[in-house]
């Protein structure tokens, strides 16, 4: 079976960035991607996995990726949809399940790391285009005239010389007798051509799938779920990890009205993973009846080595093993040579960022039903095929009982890349006997999550004659590998990879990064941008502190830093398994001009350099993440209290091709918010182990007047191949917000969350 | 106890301290008010109980007795409601999770002050979070909706 994963991603990409139409190189045609006769006689031609069309033509497009806020929806059917000539009104969008068709074929489901446009939209379009020239086939089979004469627009094909022209509709019944064409005549259209794809105009509300639905409270999330007889469970968890249940008493959860029983949920052997938490279980009629069950339980916890998690003492031992000698990671020239000459001076600072949690606005949440060994799955899922082996692996059973659907998620930010809950609810069900709905409280979700990792950076610059000849960068942060390699003690490719040893400042000749250890004592987990947020904050900040230490203009001594345009080739730097967001770094190198590029125009765009009012500041950072280069240019005005606002953030975007500019909007805007909470709210601490914050009270997020609300949007356009959106757009975020403040006040700030008593601060 | 939902009479013999969000959601199977802090904190759940906005997850059932609750599926038939309307027009909505309990406010905000300030706005609907940051959004759409009622 030939499929199109097969074709050399290379060759499709090429062919995407270049202007004119490519012909797929490879056969398109499997019985997986194109013509599936069974429902020939339905009048259905499903045209490949992701294509239907009904006799009434009715376009029906499956979506592969979950939909948390960034349209994805929207944007990837109509890919589909634009190649496909078919008018986006007649489409409708379902949802992929977790099927191993999909993996078969090579798509992924997991809606992570800021990629489904980049990889998706090569074969999205193939399959657009496929299905197109079987309706065009079709028409030239009942017309009797060539096929290269029959031509797909607007949801009708048409045969020029003779007049004719058939709705797609009309076309179904003969196209899906057809055997799948041959893919040497199957041509996606030009750039030129696309109605759709990159056209902000077509990305009108009325485009939306779900846009009435979320405006009319009928979207489906993880919780709306609702079957027969079906139960809601909430669980009591050890506040410190790893703790067990040692005993517990639910007789007072018992003569709750509605308490139905609890059942203990074992806690798993290590490695983690995705596997539950363990814990104790109540299981109720309604939601109400589960949490005043829950309070009444009483639980004895086992002591657990992590109670030795006490934040101050924590990181203290992350900031001096960020400063003192680590694993060497990446190493150009000698730091040291440089740094022992005479005439050179060392200057170091230190950054410091604590512990997250991603805080979406819908906690974790599912509803499972177990039945005759098999699970059926409703769930708000980034990681549909995660949640359906993990079921699988925790309760014994083939991956192929365990049918996952994926609901809407209210928010993921990464939390919901982890099957953790989902296992809970279908071993609940099992356990049970009905469908169980399982509720994470946000007290559960800020007490029991996956953590974004705490960092110590610590920064050291040598500067020889007025310019910088040496960067040594030490981290010591626990790693997320921790889940799967519990006695993991430093960071693994792909966290040294989210903008650290790929830091970019190509003009300097001697480069050491290094990696402390550090212990682990908690679920640590991928968050919004990830590792990028703290080393994009060092590393910028650092830039900014040190031009003012020799006296140079921040964005011009920046962009010296960058040095000319090039490529960074970190494998003649000791870099031996340089991650590049899992993409061919062939085709998405490491390039200087365009990080150059999008600085520049951030200088240029935010009125860089003219004189603010008093407590104003202006403040740059710019970074590269997810393949994407972003420039953030904040504007802040701080009183003489410390308290401050966001006045005005300018971001300047360089993703190559956008496929929906509307939502790339929409995520710049919230991107800023996303990263003001990161930048001035939210912070985990531990004591004793267990997390010490429980609500939004004690874990502010932005607020409507807090958040910047005057951010603007600026793209390179280029012929670049797409690159991420969804998340490189935070990191630069508090780096700018933090040379702002340092433009108004003086004050540098190191260390995050930004306080108004850390700038108020001698 | 007896009340009113989105017009309809309703009749509870449950828990009287049940919060209003879990008797629209598990006992009606009103799913569109959501949960998110169970402590009044966020305003996702955010129904108008006598026309006021109120945060159902902290207000016991029995606060609505013989009152007329309105959550978002009844805030009008059509769906289409000023606020509503002005949402879909600014394209708010992200993720969608919080916008339930955002429109509702925004309705009764603009009830009580059919034309607010900006500040007004900010005070308004600062009770309410939204993760995605749709905040821009949201106050452009509160502006549209404040010319319309």
């Amino acid at each position: 079976m030939t499929m199109l994963t097969n074709l050399s991603r290379r060759t499709v990409l090429k062919g995407i960035a270049g202007t004119t139409g490519f012909v797929l190189g490879a056969r398109l045609g499997s019985d997986q991607l194109l013509g599936l006769p069974a429902n020939a006689a339905e009048g259905k031609l499903e045209a490949n996995l992701f294509v239907a069309v009904d006799g009434d033509g009715s376009v029906t497009i499956t979506c592969a990726r979950s939909e948390m806020g960034q349209g994805v929806r929207t944007s990837l059917p109509m890919i589909i949809a634009d190649e496909m000539e078919a008018d986006w009104a007649r489409c409708s969008v379902v949802q992929a399940d977790a099927e191993q068709k999909w993996n078969d074929f090579g798509q992924e489901l997991d809606t992570d790391g800021s990629r489904s446009v980049r990889r998706d939209i090569n074969h999205l379009r193939a399959a657009g285009a496929g299905a197109r020239k079987m309706l065009e086939m079709a028409a030239a089979e009942m017309w009797g005239v060539p096929a290269d004469e029959c031509v797909a627009q607007n949801h009708r094909v048409s045969h020029a010389p003779s007049g004719r022209s058939a709705d797609f509709g009309e076309l179904v019944a003969t196209a899906a007798g057809l055997e799948a064409p041959d893919p040497a005549t199957v041509q996606v259209k030009d750039r030129s051509d696309w109605k759709y794809i990159a056209n902000e105009s077509a990305f009108t509300p009325d485009a939306y799938v779900d846009l009435v639905d979320m405006t009319t409270g009928k979207g489906v999330f993880g919780a709306d779920t609702m079957l027969d007889g079906m139960k809601t469970a909430v669980i009591a968890r050890s506040p410190v990890y790893r703790g067990k249940v040692e005993s517990y008493d639910d007789s007072a959860a018992m003569a709750i009205t509605g308490v139905r029983g609890t059942i203990e949920l074992p806690m798993p052997d290590l490695p983690i993973a995705f596997k539950q938490l363990g814990g104790v279980a109540v299981i109720a009629d309604n939601t109400w009846a589960a949490l005043e069950g829950r309070k009444a339980l009483s639980v004895q916890w086992s002591e657990s080595d992590n109670s030795a998690l006490d934040s101050p003492s924590y990181n203290d031992a992350l900031r001096k093993a960020a400063a003192e000698p680590g694993t060497t990671i990446r190493e150009r020239g000698s730091y040291e040579l440089a740094r022992d000459k005479a005439s050179a001076k060392e200057f170091t600072r230190e950054y410091f960022v604590p512990y997250f949690i991603h805080m979406p606005m819908e906690p974790p949440a599912a509803v499972a039903n177990y039945q005759d060994g098999k699970v059926e799955i409703w769930a708000a899922s980034q990681h549909p095929m995660a949640v359906r082996d993990t079921i699988a692996e925790v309760l014994g059973i083939e991956k192929e009982n365990v049918l996952v659907h994926i609901t809407l998620l209210g928010g993921g930010f990464g939390r919901k890349s982890k099957a953790d809950y989902a296992v809970e609810a279908a071993y609940l069900s099992r356990e049970v006997g009905a469908p169980v709905r399982l509720v994470w409280t946000r007290e559960d979700e800020i007490q029991n999550g996956y953590y974004h990792a705490a960092s110590a950076q610590s920064v050291s610059a040598v500067i020889d004659a007025g310019r910088v000849s040496g960067w040594r960068h030490g981290v010591a942060f626990p790693s997320i590998l921790g889940l799967w390699v519990p006695e993991q003690k430093i960071g693994f490719n792909i966290e040294h990879g989210l903008g650290l040893i790929d830091m970019p400042y190509n003009s300097i000749e001697n480069i050491r990064i290094e990696n402390g250890d550090a212990n682990l004592h908690t679920r640590i987990g991928w968050y919004r941008s990830v590792n990028n947020i703290q080393h994009a904050f060092a590393i910028n900040s650092f830039a900014n502190e040190l031009a003012h230490e020799i006296g140079r203009d921040p964005v011009e001594f920046q962009l010296e830093l960058i040095g000319e345009p090039a490529i960074i080739d970190l494998t003649k730097e000791k870099v031996e398994d340089y991650w590049n967001y899992g993409d061919p770094i062939e085709d998405y190198p490491i390039d200087t001009g365009r990080l150059a590029g999008v600085l520049r125009k951030a200088r240029d765009v935010s009125g860089y350099g003219k004189p603010l009012p008093k407590g104003h500041g202006l403040g740059l950072a710019v970074h590269r993440s997810f393949l994407s280069y972003i420039a953030q240019a904040v504007r802040v005005q701080v009183a003489d209290d410390g308290n401050y606002s966001i006045t005005r953030v300018d971001t300047v975007l360089d993703c190559g091709l956008g496929a929906n500019p509307e939502r790339i909007r929409a995520q710049c805007e919230g991107a800023a918010v996303y990263g003001n909470t990161i930048a001035r709210q939210g912070i985990i601490s531990y004591a004793q182990g267990a997390v010490e914050q429980s609500n939004f009270h004690d874990y502010p997020v932005s607020r409507i007047d807090d958040a910047p609300l005057n951010v603007h949007l600026h793209r390179i356009e280029n012929d670049h191949i797409p690159s991420g959106v969804g998340e490189p757009m935070v990191p630069p975020f508090a780096p700018a917000l933090a040379n702002a403040i340092f433009d108004a006040t003086g004050k540098r700030i190191r260390n995050l969350p930004i306080r108004p008593e850390d700038i108020t601060a001698a | 106890m007896n009340l009113t939902v989105n017009g309809n009479p309703q009749e509870f013999g449950g828990d009287p301290n049940m919060p209003l969000l879990w008797y629209v959601r598990d006992v009606l199977g009103l799913t569109g008010s959501k949960f998110a802090c169970g402590t009044g904190l966020c305003g996702s759940c955010t129904v108008h109980v006598g026309g006021e906005a109120v945060r159902a997850c902290i207000t016991p059932v029995s606060a609505a007795e013989g009152m007329e609750v309105t959550t978002i599926e009844g805030l009008d038939a059509e769906g289409n409601h000023p606020v509503q309307r002005a949402w879909r027009a600014h394209n708010v909505p992200q993720c969608g999770y919080c916008q339930s309990g955002q429109i509702m406010q925004a309705a009764a905000l603009l009830s009580q002050n059919p034309d607010p300030s900006d500040q007004e706005i900010l005070d308004g609907m600062s009770g309410n979070i939204c993760r995605c940051g749709t905040y821009q959004r949201i106050f452009a759409a509160v502006k549209t909706a404040a010319k319309e009622v």
